[in-house]
């Protein structure tokens, strides 16, 4: 059992939660994931890690509500607990060798890179960051990635909040106006794949992180998997993050939707019929 | 001399069991348990026993079933194998104990395996009240949950060690747990010989990681010894076009979806997908049990694609036969070359193919007939041609020796590259069997007291 210490609405359907986890806090790093189990017999999902602290044990992760599970989650509190909370699982991110870097968040995913920014600060190479969501409330995390950007660029869906349109089209023009040696995009798959598509002609290295649908997290079933350059890896041992120009994001995407495609059938084939 | 029939237990009705989980082949009664035993000839030379990589006393055994004295041949049986309810049911008793049975020559061999079921039951049933154990102040770390790490956690407790068992899973028992199935091995078995363990002392912490959430350099820090019992789960894909499209499963995730995560049951959290047309590749009792369990989830149909021939195939003689009396379809000398679909797995490409010369381990090398592929629909392909070692450990663990195929190296005891780290069971062996595993443990944990004590 793990303990739900503080949980924080940061959105409507987004949440914070502190776990505590000391043996996962102990080696964790950024870039790395958990996988939890909310009740006894659930299923298990993955969460990037967005923070831990090594000295009080605790791991923070932020959930975005979108089906069954992480509807479970949302209804506990500081002080429940759920079944399993394993990690940490994948590698850290690793962007080492680079000088100048540009970090891309989409929704949730630019939030949770915001460990690497700080690393990236305290090395003295601030990031540029360009942090996209689908209007304001949903832009989190917004002072840490300011504090810890040299540059920071809001973008919203709906122009509520800095220049409207997605993260793509700021981060054409500053490739247009700027060399960078690397951009880490994490976000949604469609998200990642459009910014990979943007920086496809200019010699910038892209980095994503794939979040594949998973079981275990540790290389034993295969579900993760995806081709990168002809090759077939899995996201949970191998990555998660890769070179986003090398990625079969056609392949991604059709394998990511396999599940939700059965789930909104009527009559569910995979679960069986839904009971309300 | 008339040498009487072997008794069979009561196995259920294949049209009713292949549409639910519940495990096949009953357990003897006493009565048919003491009637098979007077079978035994007590032979001198215990041919039965050269068959048995654990080497129990079989004969010894089976006289105490004889006598009805069921608890003397419990304890008979503990000599050299703990797990005998889970062996009694998945061992390939065919190719071991019962192979070398003298009773073949003039009929049919004891059902050595049955009987040790109903002993390992019997067993069960009554519960083993445990001693006190005194501590010795040593401590051993075994990780990894199967039968290879069960037994060495169990062999130690025994002498005093305290020992601290890590699982990656959510719960323990390996592949008795997330591979076997149901209808095969019922959990509660499984459960009952984890209770066993809990009950001599032994601590399980699940969802810990080694190589991930704790090094086994942490682990040395607070262990005398170290034991690595972490399977052989990576599974094998066979390399062709289509085959990442979704609807391809390796048979260890849908196997995990369906028995660990309880896909199984009504209401369950997590999906699987449920295929109507069925396509598993591969003969091994993986094959044969990912195809009897996607026939228990609905399939109308389930057929099993096998490159060589039915002498070839690896799985347990009992699995191939219940298979085929669930309704599952063998199309043999047949490989696949393509996975066919748009969105999803909609078909396979197969070519047919024929024996040639035997390979390096002394099985015939199938090869393909040029110009005669076919097409089989389907809209779930389960691929279960092998899995290896995992990586994981190894990879963080810079020291431990592996071999080019991700083995982990050993001498006879068990010990690997790197002082007081033993290794055994699939990750030390390549995917082998539940005895085997057992046996590796067994051996470890004795390798591991005489350094320690
Ligand atoms: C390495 C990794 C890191 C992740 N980090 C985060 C994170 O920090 N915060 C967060 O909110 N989510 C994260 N995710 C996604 C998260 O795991 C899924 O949202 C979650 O599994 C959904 O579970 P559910 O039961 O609530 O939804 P389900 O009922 O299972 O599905 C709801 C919808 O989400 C889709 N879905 C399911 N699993 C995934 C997935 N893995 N990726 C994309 N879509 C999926 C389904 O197709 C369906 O449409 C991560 C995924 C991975 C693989
Ligand atoms: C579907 C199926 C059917 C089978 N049928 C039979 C049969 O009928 N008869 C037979 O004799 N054999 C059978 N086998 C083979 C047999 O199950 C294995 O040989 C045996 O289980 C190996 O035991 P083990 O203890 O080495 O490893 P496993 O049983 O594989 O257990 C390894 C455990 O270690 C855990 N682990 C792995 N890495 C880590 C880590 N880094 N940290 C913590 N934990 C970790 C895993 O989660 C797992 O629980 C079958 C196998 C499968 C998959
Ligand atoms: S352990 Fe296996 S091989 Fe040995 S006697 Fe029992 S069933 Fe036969
Ligand atoms: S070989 Fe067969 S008959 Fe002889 S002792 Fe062994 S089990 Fe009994
Ligand atoms: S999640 Fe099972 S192999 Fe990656």
């Amino acid at each position: 059992m793990f303990t739900i210490l503080a949980k924080r609405e940061l959105a409507k359907d987004i949440n914070e939660y502190v776990i505590d986890a000391p043996l996962v806090a102990k080696n964790a790093k950024p870039g790395q994931f958990i996988i939890l189990i909310v009740e006894e017999g659930g299923e298990r999902v993955p969460f990037t890690i967005c923070d831990m602290n090594k000295v009080l044990g605790t791991v923070t992760i932020l959930v975005q509500t979108v089906g069954a599970t992480t509807a479970k989650l949302a209804k506990l509190n500081a002080g429940d607990t759920i079944a399993s909370f394993v990690g940490p699982l994948g590698n850290p991110t690793d962007l080492s060798g680079y000088k100048k870097v540009m970090l891309v968040g989409g929704g949730i995913g630019g939030a949770v890179i915001y460990p690497q920014a700080k690393l990236l600060h305290k090395a003295g190479i601030a990031p540029v960051t360009v942090m996209g969501a689908r209007n304001k409330d949903l832009l989190i995390y917004e002072n840490e990635m300011r504090t810890y950007s040299s540059r920071f660029y809001p973008m919203t869906d709906d122009g509520s909040y800095g220049d409207k349109g997605f993260v793509t089209n700021k981060v054409k023009k500053l490739l247009d106006t700027e060399d960078f040696d690397v951009i880490l995009a994490v976000g949604p798959m469609p998200m990642m794949e459009a910014v990979t598509n943007v920086a496809r002609d200019n010699p910038v290295k892209v980095i994503v992180s794939m979040n594949s649908v998973m079981v275990d997290g540790t290389g034993m079933c295969g579900c993760c998997r995806v081709t990168v350059g002809g090759e077939t890896k899995y996201a949970c041992v191998d990555g998660p993050e890769f070179d986003g120009k090398l990625i079969d994001f056609a392949e991604a995407r059709t394998r990511a939707s396999f599940y939700k495609e059965f789930e909104t059938e009527e009559d569910c084939k995979i679960r069986g019929p839904r009971k309300k | 001399m008339a040498i009487k029939k072997r008794n069979k237990p009561s196995e259920l009705n294949p049209n009713v069991r292949n549409k639910n989980f519940e495990e096949v082949t009953r357990v003897f009664t006493a009565e048919m348990a003491v009637n098979e035993a007077d079978r035994c000839l007590q032979c001198k030379a215990k041919p039965c026993v050269k068959g048995c990589p654990v080497g129990i006393d079989i004969p010894g055994f089976i006289a105490k079933i004889k006598q009805s004295d069921f608890d003397g041949a419990a304890d008979v049986i503990s000599e050299a194998n703990l797990l005998p309810s889970i062996c009694g049911r998945v061992c390939p008793q065919e190719t071991q104990c019962e192979a070398l049975c003298v009773l073949n020559k003039m009929g049919e061999p004891i059902a050595i395996g049955a009987l040790e079921k109903f002993i390992g039951d019997y067993k069960l049933a009554r519960g083993t009240k445990v001693e006190p154990i005194k501590k010795i102040g040593r401590r051993v770390a075994v990780v990894g949950s199967g039968p290879a790490g069960l037994t060495c956690a169990a062999d130690l407790a025994r002498e005093g060690f305290e020992v601290t068992i890590f699982e990656a899973f959510q719960r323990p028992g390996g592949v008795l747990t997330y591979g076997i199935p149901e209808f095969r091995l019922p959990k509660r078995v499984v459960q009952n010989e984890i209770k066993m363990l809990k009950e001599l002392g032994v601590v399980i912490k699940c969802n810990v990681v080694v190589g991930k959430t704790i090094l086994l350099d942490e682990l040395l820090e607070e262990y005398n010894a170290v034991f690595i019992g972490t399977g052989a789960g990576l599974p094998s894909f066979q390399g062709i076009p289509g085959e990442n499209l979704p609807g391809v499963y390796s048979a260890n995730e849908y196997l995990t979806r369906v028995n660990l995560m309880e896909a199984r049951k009504e209401g369950s959290a997590t999906p699987v997908y449920r295929g109507k047309k069925v396509v598993v590749v591969g003969a091994g009792n993986v094959a044969m049990d990912s195809a009897r369990t996607a026939m228990r989830m609905g399939a109308d149909e389930v057929s099993i694609v096998y490159r060589r021939s039915r002498k070839e195939m690896p799985a347990r003689l009992e699995e191939i036969h219940h298979a085929e009396e669930e309704g599952i379809k063998m199309l043999l000398l047949t490989n696949p070359v393509q996975v066919l679909g748009e969105k999803k797995v909609e078909g396979i490409r197969c070519i047919k193919m024929e024996l040639g010369e035997p390979d390096d381990r002394g099985r015939a090398r199938p090869i393909e007939i040029p110009g005669s592929e076919f097409d089989i629909e389907c809209d779930q392909l389960i691929m279960a041609i092998g899995t290896s070692p995992n990586p994981l450990l190894p990879q963080a663990t810079p020291d431990l020796e592996i071999t080019k195929r991700g083995i982990i190296v050993t001498d006879e005891n068990g010990l690997t590259s790197i002082p007081n780290v033993y290794a055994g069971g699939d990750a030390a062996t390549g995917a082998a069997t539940v005895i085997l595993a057992m046996s590796a443990g067994r051996k470890a944990a004795k390798a591991i007291k005489e350094s320690l004590l």
